[in-house]
């Protein structure tokens, strides 16, 4: 999505207002908009504490600031910035980390984000967006541009079936369609169920969904979702995140709330930061059975049960 | 410098009594720190800064020296005062983050103050306008990484906008600087960086005046060696006026001490 990005930001850094921090990442995908957009494109240095803040200076005087670094840079370590300075003033700064999830897979979990957006939406006023295809990029990024509100994006890297036309990006999307399982994705993952999930039979096919946007208070389910939600016994939701603060619980507060009962339900979900072994994003999905193959074990258990 | 009158020995006086009334009559302490920023604070807003310059308190547990200021300059009022600490109050323990137009950032968690400064003065300067930013910060948040990352920042995009304050008064929550996490004197570590660096008596009126009318070639440290508890000899170097709030008795020796000639 690095690709992706860049092209966004080339595009809107027309907009004299706009300026781009970077925690000294970037090489070899964002030297176009370094090169279009001049002494507005700041090398912050290996210092993220002071990038947030500056970012946050920046924003008062009415800058419109992205900040970009590798997911858990961008996040924990200025955690304490991000809070006091940005969200605790509802400063529209717009946070990119790259490599959300696993995403950075064999270089260990120092570099892992598997805790990332249910930290972030803890705070006041925080939204944020996790682009499931590179196509999605463009739009994200003029969305999150145009909030009022501080957000984090977390990147990812598009993994659509070969050959798959892609939806056109909405916060919500359903994917698959049948009389199966309602499944709900979040982030890129959902690409290897595409597959797996076409290849059943209708009767069994789940309705596989993506969001894309959150927290689910500023992006509620669609109409079309509920029903079949309310028709269907079983719900599954896959996301690359830790289970506590996760999208998981917190859809289960919601609809709690809505009195919107679920009969069955299954979590899967990012098990650990550290496993025995270090691995590929794919590997470490495969560890937290995360994967296509897991998921279908659990849908047919869900079914069956 | 601007054109503003110089304040008068009676005017910090007289603020020093409002800060010292204020924390009475709310029960609340930190008065130490509030006390070695004051006179500082006064010229800075009476003398320095023009309407559109800004200020960033990174010694946010100094609030209330920045309240006081305030209401020297009209911009906020007795009743304001008296609601400090309180229920249902803007002027919190530590500044607030709405509702004062003086005020840009809520802080008090140490180290936010100058990366917030360099980011502001870093927008005026991206701007194209020379509009003024002053930080002030604690001698003891030189011991946040955070500082350092941002003055390394701020030298590097050359913000000679942005002077900084350290408050220099050798005492932090649990002991003295030197005995904590001794960077003994300050200033030698800094003056390593590209900075014009000045170390002034942080009371003196005229040194400041001095120190923030010199010529800037680059980002400007004035390192104020201050007393904590300043003007009340009681208070004075000592570390647990960080925290105690006064009695009654000790206010009104406080306010004799200050009115005596």
């Amino acid at each position: 999505m690095r690709k992706q990005l860049c092209d966004a930001l080339v595009a809107r850094a027309v907009k004299p207002e706009m300026v781009f921090l970077t925690g000294d990442l970037g090489f070899m995908a964002l030297e176009p908009l370094q090169s279009v957009m001049g002494q507005r494109f700041i090398n912050a240095g290996v210092a993220e504490q002071n990038m947030i803040s500056v970012a946050a200076g920046l924003t008062r005087q009415n800058f419109e600031v992205w900040v970009y670094s590798i997911a858990p840079f961008c996040y924990a370590r200025p955690f304490e910035q991000i809070r006091n300075d940005i969200a605790f003033h509802n400063l529209p700064v717009k946070l990119i980390g790259n490599g959300g999830g696993y995403g950075y897979g064999v270089m260990g979990p120092t570099h892992h984000a598997i805790e990332d957006y249910g930290v972030l939406l803890t705070l006041p006023n925080m939204s944020v967006y996790v682009p499931v295809f590179d196509e999605d990029m463009d739009v994200v990024i003029a969305r999150a541009g145009i909030s009022p509100r501080p957000a984090y994006i977390r990147m990812g890297r598009g993994e659509p079936p070969k050959g798959y036309k892609v939806p056109a990006y909405a916060p919500w999307r359903q994917l698959t369609c049948g009389s199966g399982p309602v499944v709900i994705a979040v982030g890129p993952l959902a690409g290897a169920y595409i597959e797996a999930f076409e290849r059943l039979p209708a009767e069994y096919r789940p309705n596989l969904w993506i969001v894309s946007e959150l927290p689910i208070e500023r992006n509620p389910l669609p109409a079309e979702l509920l029903t079949q939600l309310e028709n269907s016994s079983c719900l599954c939701v896959a996301e690359e995140h830790v289970r506590h603060g996760g999208f998981g619980s917190d859809l289960l507060l919601h609809l709690a709330d809505k009195n919107i009962g679920v009969r069955r339900f299954r979590h899967l979900y990012a098990r650990a930061h550290h496993f025995d072994k270090y691995g590929s994003q794919k590997f470490l999905r495969q560890q937290s059975a995360l994967d296509a193959d897991s998921m279908l074990a659990v849908l047919k258990g869900l079914q069956h049960a | 410098m601007n054109t503003y009158t110089r304040l008068t020995d009676k005017e910090f006086r007289t603020a020093r009594k409002r800060l010292l009334q204020m924390h009475f009559e709310s029960g609340v302490g930190h008065i130490g720190g509030n006390l070695s920023a004051l006179d500082a604070m006064l010229i800075v807003f009476h003398e320095y800064l023009h309407d559109i310059d800004k200020f960033v308190l990174s010694k946010g547990h100094a609030a209330g020296a920045l309240y006081t200021t305030l209401w020297s300059m009209g911009r906020l009022q007795d009743q304001d005062l008296k609601s400090f600490h309180k229920d249902n109050t803007l002027l919190a323990g530590h500044p607030p983050a709405r509702g004062i137009a003086d005020i840009a950032f809520a802080t008090g968690s140490l180290g936010h103050g100058l990366s917030l400064a360099a980011g502001t003065a870093l927008a005026f300067k991206l701007k194209g306008n020379d509009t003024q930013v002053v930080c002030l910060t604690s001698d003891g948040e030189w011991q946040e990484g955070s500082t350092w990352e941002a003055l390394i920042f701020a030298c590097h995009h050359h913000l000679i906008n942005l002077t900084v304050l350290v408050d220099h008064n050798n005492l932090q929550g649990f002991g003295s600087t030197s005995d904590v996490a001794s960077m003994s004197p300050l200033w030698n570590r800094l003056q390593g960086f590209d900075i014009d660096l000045q170390v002034i008596d942080g009371h003196d009126p005229d040194a400041i005046r001095a120190a923030l009318a010199s010529e800037k070639q680059r980002l400007r440290i004035i390192v104020l060696r201050t007393v904590k508890g300043y003007g009340v000899s009681f208070m004075e170097n000592r570390m647990e006026w960080h925290y105690l709030p006064l009695t009654e008795d000790l206010f009104r020796m406080a306010i004799e001490e200050i009115e005596s000639p």
